[in-house]
Parts: C-alpha cells; structure tokens; sequence
C-alpha cells in the first residue's frame, strides 16, 4: 500500500515537476508584461516537435536534442515577440486572449499539416529507461532524470532572479515597469529576454515531456487549462508560487487517475475552481 | 443642564494601515464638522491618498475606525459607503472611457435615485435624469461635450466631469483628491467656486498643494506628514506653524 | 424601430422564401445568432471574458432533450424549462465567476465549462455521453405546426425566438442596468464609488446570459432532435467568441452579422480540409485583434464615417 502511494507521490512530483517547467514562461509572460498568453502551450509543443524531428530525420540522440528544442523555442518566441505580441502589450485582456486562441489554432493546424495528426513517438536512451531502485523503491529511471533537471533549472532560475543583476531588474520591472523604465532599465530588452527564456523553457519541457505528456497537435488546447491553473492558483511575481501550485496539481492528478479513475477529469477541474474561490490572488497571495 | 453632543459628519479613531513593514497612515484621528471645508495638505508620500482610499473603503484598515455620522462604517464596502452618502474624486483621473459625459452623469444620477436595475424603459426616458445632468453640465461648462465620449476630451475637461460624477451623486461628505490638478490655471478657480457654492450642509475633504486654494477654500487645515497627522488648525495657523514649514521647505530644498 | 432594423429584419423573412433550400443551415444560423447575442450581453456588455459559455447552451439542449426524451414534447414549455435550468445553473455559477477579476475569473469560465463538459461526458447513461442524446420526439408546435424534415417549422420557430430575445436584450442594454453594465466595463473600480455593487449587476447580467443561452440550447435540441456533446465543448465557446467577435462585440448586431458571415462561410468552404480551416480562423482572429478590432460592423462604421466626413 504505502509502496503503491509513495509510488504515485513520486509520479506526482515529476509529473508536476513538468508542468512547473512549462508554466514558468506563463508566470513571467503574465506577471511581468501583464499579457494573458493562452497560446503558450504551442511553444512547449514546437519543442516537443523539434525534438522529435532532430532524432527521426537527422538522428539526433535523444539528450542533444534538449538543448536544441530550447534554442530554437527561445528564438521562436523572441521572433513573436518582437513582431507581434509586444503591440498587444498595452491591449485589453480580450484581445490578447483573442489573439493567443488564434495563434493557437494556427500553431494546432500547422502542427497536423506537417507531423499529421497522429501521437508522436519517442525513443529515450538506454540510460534513461527502466527502473533505479532507490531507498527501497522502484522509481522510473526517466521520471528520476526529469525531476534532476527540474531541480537544476529550477536552482538556475532562483539564482538569476535573487543573486544576478539581471534578476533584480526583473524584479523591479514586474513591480513595476513605469518606473523601472524610469530608472534606466532597459524594459524593452528585458521583456524580449523574458519571454524567450520562458517559451524557451516551455520548448524544453515539451521535449522532455513527450514521454510523459505525449504529443500531438491537440496537446496546446490539452494541457492549456494545466498551465494556466498552474499560474492562477500559484501566482505570479515568485518561483515558489507556481512551483507549488504545480507539485500540488500533479500529485492531485496522478492519484486522481489512479485512484478515482472513473471520475477523469472532475477531480482537477473541481479542485481548479475551488482553488481560484478560495485563493483569488494566487497560493502566494500575489496577483496574477 | 444636558450636554449637547453634536455627532460629526466624519470622523476617524486611530486609523492605521500597514504594509508588511511600511505604514502609509498611522494613528490618524481626526473630525469633520457637517458643513466643513477641510483641506488635507502634506508632502507627497505623506499618504494622504491612502487616507482618502480607507475612508472610502477602497482599502481595509489594519487598525482604526471610520464613522459618518453615528455610524460605523469600517466594515462596510465602498458602495456601500457611498450609499450613506459618501463621495470622492480620484487624484488620477478614473472615468468610463468610452461613455460619453451625458451617459456617465446621467449614470449617476440614476444610481443615486436607485433606478440602476430597471431594465424596461430605455435611459433616454428617464426625463428628470437627464434633466438634471444637463443642468449639472451647464454648471460646469461641460454641455459643449455631452455626446463627447470621454476618453476624447481633453485632460483638463475630463477633470470636470470627474467631478460632475461626484456632485451628480449628491454626496453629503465630499472628498476631493486634488480636484484642480490638470485643469488650466482660470478654469480652476471655477472650479472651486462650483464647489464654495456647495449646500452649507455638505462636508468638503480635499486635498489640495495650491496654498493659495487652500486659504481661500478651507475654514480647517490638517497636515500629514510621514502617514501621521503632524497638526490641524485653521489655515493661518497652519501656515505660521514651524514644523509645517519645515517639511514643506525641507522639500522644496532637495526638490 | 429604425428603417434599418426592420429592413434588417426582413433578411431572414426572405431568405425564407428565396432560399428553401437552405432551411436547415438558416434554423442553425438563427439559433447560433441567439447564442452569441447571450454572450455579447456578457461579454460586449459587462465585459466578462468567458471561455465557457457553451456550458449553458449545452445546459439547454440537454434539459430541453431529456424532457422531450421522457415523454413531454410541448415545444414551447420545453423552451421555458431550457431557460430556467440554465439560468439556475448560470445563477450558481455566477457567484464564483464575479469573485475574481480578470485572468482568475477568464480560468474559472473555462473550469466550469470543462466541468459542465465532463459532467455530461460522465453522466452517460442519462445523456447519452459521446454518442449523444436521442429519442427527442417533439410535439407540434402550439398544436399545429409538426416539426418537418424540410425544416419550415424550425426556421420559423426558430426566427420568431431569436426575434423574442433581441427585443428582450435590446432593452436591458438601452436601460439603466445596461448602461450599469457598460461602466462596468469600462471601469470596474470606478462603479462602486456610485454606489453600485459591481458583483450583484454582474450575477445579474451573466445569469440573463445563461438563460439565453440555455434558450438557445433548447431551440437546438428540439429543432434537430438531437443533443450532442459537442454543445457544451470547448470548441463551442471559442467559436462563439469568435462569431461574435468578428461580427462586433458590443451592439448586439454584430452577434447577428458575425454569426451569419461565420456560418455561411464555413458551409461554403465546407469541402475544405479542416485544417486549413482551422488555419484560417486562427489567423482572422490574429488579424481581428491587430486590425479590425470592431470587427465587421465596427468597420462598417469607420467606413461610414469617413465617407460622411469626406462629403
């Protein structure tokens, strides 16, 4: 019993661990530009697709696709960004809600006209498969590497926003950009760098998490609501918020299928609205 | 011999607000007589914004009261507030962008006589409403744009109809955060002399840098500075007051 | 009435007559045109982003089905209990939806759509799950109009309720509540400091909203004698938002023209490849929002007004 359950807990985290990575580039597009971006589910996938057809077509190890899904996401999205999304900046939610569904549609059929609207398979390295038996347990080789790289990136964002310059710019813009502007920071700049490193960070999780997550053309409108539950309930402005948020969500939902099967997807659109009643201004009791 | 008690228009006990460390209003104790013009004056960063937004309840106090009248009204929403007859303007200007002034003073005015729910007769017969804005528009000079949409005008005239909202409402404790700012200099005047002209049973607040505006408007004075009321006196008291103009200079001499 | 509008209102009287066959597309369009009009009321008006509208149609369509299914096939009490089930459901769900203010209430839409739809989903055996709820069998309609193959009585049914409910929502937006509703909009903070409360008009105008919807739903599941699950997908309320917003938010017309535009489009290019489709909305909504923001009428009248201006 306990075996099964911590079992489950451990799917959980790496399960959560993966939608943190995604959603990260959420919480900085909504908490610094204050754009509700509901299509950033399309970069996670481009990074799963890129992924997929690095190893297919040019048989790319599975790990040197990593860095390359993040790469080209990153550039993807600093490309929109300066072209399109910064016009939207100062526009009504609605619109930039309107805006994010149509990129979205257009990124859903240009993903089934190129990869065909079929599950994408992954081949993971020797290493990764299997299972590693750690105090006892018999933990997924590949789920143990993900919650390890989550925990780097993670450490890695914590240090760039608390110990860098650059981070305390970025604080000081998502405080306030008027005035940041004002005291000589680059907001523009800032912005740009932002948003790539988050969809870029979204790329990288849809890559690793093709195992876990799947992939399809479906997976933006899919795993939109996760993302977005994800920065409701964690909020926006802090790591810790949405880290949480997401350890919660994928623990809830692992044990939800496993346990209450037959209730699908209740558990966590049930535990979503009563999340966003309860805590209006995010778990942190930050805004988003 | 009973001793009358004459109750306040307004009054506050030890209002306080705290955020994690920072205290934008400490212990602020103050009293309006019904009728009064009372100026609020301070440094900027003083928290006289604050003061205005706990009094209306747009902000929940950590600690302290407000009371109009006899009555408790801290925990009472502003709409609620509003509803016993309290009214503000906003320091920056917070209208309906794409109303034009007929339909926000009108709007007012209907919410002010309790119609906002009826839904059978279209705005434009409520006759007496907009008879009444227009007149409140004649006052101030705002006819010329009444089927302007209001984010069209400019500044200054958007400044009016913040304050044509406010008198529409028919407060009887008005508090104006820095009505003139951005109304050109002979408009202002006009302004304030809309408001002089204010029914002697209204209770004026408002908060005011011009010390011109504030000798000529204001019977009582309350200074602010730090989030703490540093004294209240009549307006010539105020100004002979040392500390007074030590604040003020020391701010005129880093500024 | 203006000229305008009532030779609006002739278009689909005669489409009646000029285009017999096409009586079953036009009853879907009317009934869509109803739909969007409910969520133009919501968010046109009051300024509520909803993701999940379609709960409420969907709401409609199966309460209005399931009544026919369980053997009362009156049509137009059909239509009564459509609306009252959506609007309690709207009713309930109002309370959590103003409670929040604009990303966290934009989530709780899509939650409570994607509940409504996983509910249907589970409920099975009652409403048919995936396969959909049949077995509608309507009655006629005020006891003389049987509900034909060719669609006559539908589209006309169909006409007179969407009639039914513009006149309805007309007035709620030229009254003092929609005039309330548009300062809301506008600014929310600014409302309360003129004594409103902000949360009950907007329970107000989103439990109005449902129940229009729902009354929709209801035309739909009877006019078809089908319910599927799709009434209550996702996919519906993106949709909608886009009919409505192609067409104008905000004037109840645009609900109307977009709704058209939307749907005769989409049967014309029916033969096309769905992603192409899909494609091709996706980049009108991208343009709507770069470049039309009122989307067509809105366009309309820039274009009017410059012609004005220049003669």
């Amino acid at each position: 019993m306990i075996g099964s359950f911590l079992g489950v807990l451990f799917d959980g985290v790496a399960y959560g661990s993966l939608l943190f990575l995604v959603s990260v580039g959420l919480s900085v597009t909504l908490g610094l530009m204050n754009f509700v971006n509901l299509a950033h589910g399309a970069f996670a996938m481009l990074g799963g697709y890129v992924c997929v057809t690095l190893m297919t077509r040019w048989g790319v190890p599975f790990l040197a696709t990593l860095p390359i899904a993040f790469l080209a996401t990153a550039a993807a999205g600093a490309v929109l960004e300066r072209t399109l999304y910064r016009r939207l900046y100062k526009a009504s939610h609605l619109d930039q809600v309107l805006f994010s569904i149509g990129l979205t549609f257009m990124a859903i059929a240009g993903a089934t006209y190129v990869w065909g609207p079929a599950q994408q398979p992954v081949r993971l390295p020797e290493i990764l498969r299997g299972q590693v038996n750690v105090l006892g347990l018999d933990l997924g080789s590949y789920r143990l590497f993900l919650v390890a790289i989550v925990v780097a990136i993670t450490a890695g964002l914590a240090y760039l926003m608390e110990r860098t310059r650059f981070g305390a710019r970025v604080r000081a813009a998502v405080d306030d950009a008027e005035v940041a502007s004002g005291l000589g920071i680059n907001v523009d700049l800032l912005f740009a760098l932002m948003f790539a490193l988050g969809t870029g960070l979204a790329g990288l999780g849809g890559a690793l998490g093709i195992d876990v997550l799947g992939l399809d053309p479906t997976f933006p409108i899919k795993y939109m609501v996760y993302f977005l539950l994800v920065v409701a309930v964690g909020g926006t402005g802090t790591i810790r918020g949405p880290l949480v948020a997401a350890l919660v969500l994928g623990i809830v939902d692992v044990a939800g299928k496993y346990y209450v099967p037959q209730a699908g997807g209740f558990i966590i659109y049930t535990m979503m609205v009563a999340l966003l009643i309860a805590f209006p201004a995010g778990l942190m009791g930050r805004r988003a | 011999m009973a001793g009358i008690v004459v109750t306040a228009a307004l009054r506050t006990v030890g209002l306080t607000k705290r955020w994690g460390g920072f205290e934008a209003n400490r212990n602020v104790t103050l009293e309006l007589a019904v009728g009064e013009r009372h100026a609020l004056i301070g440094p900027n960063g003083a928290g006289k914004t604050t003061l205005v937004n706990l009094l209306t309840g747009v902000l929940v106090p950590t600690a302290g009261e407000v009371f109009i009248g006899a009555k408790n009204v801290t925990r009472l929403a502003q709409h609620e507030r509003v509803r016993h007859g309290m009214t503000r303007t906003y320091q920056v200007t917070s209208l309906f962008p794409r109303l034009t002034v007929l339909e926000s003073v009108v709007l007012a005015i209907l919410e002010r006589e309790g119609s906002g729910m009826r839904w059978l007769r279209p705005v434009s017969a409520y006759a007496d409403a907009q008879g009444e804005a227009r007149s409140l528009m004649e006052r101030l000079r705002l006819v010329s744009d009444a089927h302007t949409p209001v984010r069209h005008l400019a500044y200054g005239r958007q400044r009016l109809v913040e304050i044509a909202l406010a008198l529409a409402t028919k407060p009887s404790i008005l508090l104006l955060d820095e009505p003139a700012a951005g109304i050109p200099g002979d408009q202002s005047a006009e302004v304030f002399e809309v408001i002089a002209g204010l029914p002697r049973d209204v209770t004026v607040l408002f908060i005011e840098h011009d010390m011109g505006i504030v000798f000529r408007f204001a019977e009582r004075v309350s200074v602010l500075a730090a989030g703490e009321l540093l004294m209240q006196g009549t307006p010539a008291e105020v100004a002979a007051d040392e500390r007074v103009r030590r604040i003020y200079l020391g701010e005129a001499a880093h500024g | 009435m203006r000229k305008t509008e009532v030779a609006f209102w002739l278009v689909p009287v005669a489409c009646f007559f000029l285009f017999p066959d096409y009586r079953v597309l036009g009853s879907q369009i009317l009934i869509t045109a109803l739909f969007a009009l409910s969520l133009d009321l919501v968010l046109g008006y009051a300024g509520v982003i909803s993701l999940g509208h379609a709960a409420f149609f969907g709401v409609g369509a199966y309460a209005a089905g399931l009544l026919a299914r369980h053997g009362w096939g009156e049509p137009v009490s059909g239509l009564v209990v459509a609306a009252s089930v959506a609007a309690a459901a709207g009713w309930v769900t109002s309370f959590l939806v103003v409670r929040g203010r604009d990303f966290t209430r934009l989530m709780v839409t899509l939650g409570i759509g994607l509940l409504f739809f996983e509910a249907a989903n589970r409920a099975a055996p009652v409403t048919g799950g995936v396969d959909g709820l049949t077995g509608v069998a309507m009655g006629r309609l005020l006891g003389v109009f049987a509900f034909d193959l060719g669609g006559r009585t539908a589209y006309v049914y169909s006409l007179v309720v969407l009639f039914a409910g513009f006149i309805v929502l007309r007035a709620l937006v030229n009254s003092p509540f929609g005039l309330s509703l548009c300062a809301i909009r506008e600014n929310a903070s600014r409302v309360p400091a003129l004594g409103v409360s902000v949360r009950s008009r907007l329970v107000a105008a989103y439990t109005v909203g449902a129940a229009i919807a729902g009354l929709a739903g209801g035309l739909l599941a009877q006019t078809t004698q089908f319910v599927g699950l799709d009434s209550l997908s996702f996919q519906r309320s993106a949709e909608l938002l886009v009919m409505l917003v192609l067409g104008g938010a905000g004037r109840l017309y645009g609900a109307i023209v977009g709704t058209a535009v939307f749907m005769v489009v989409q049967d014309v290019l029916a033969g096309m490849n769905p992603v192409y489709w899909q494609f091709w909305i996706g980049l009108l909504l991208v343009a709507i929002v770069l470049a039309a923001r009122g989307g067509i009428l809105g366009a309309v009248d820039a274009g009017m007004a410059r012609w004005r201006g220049s003669s």
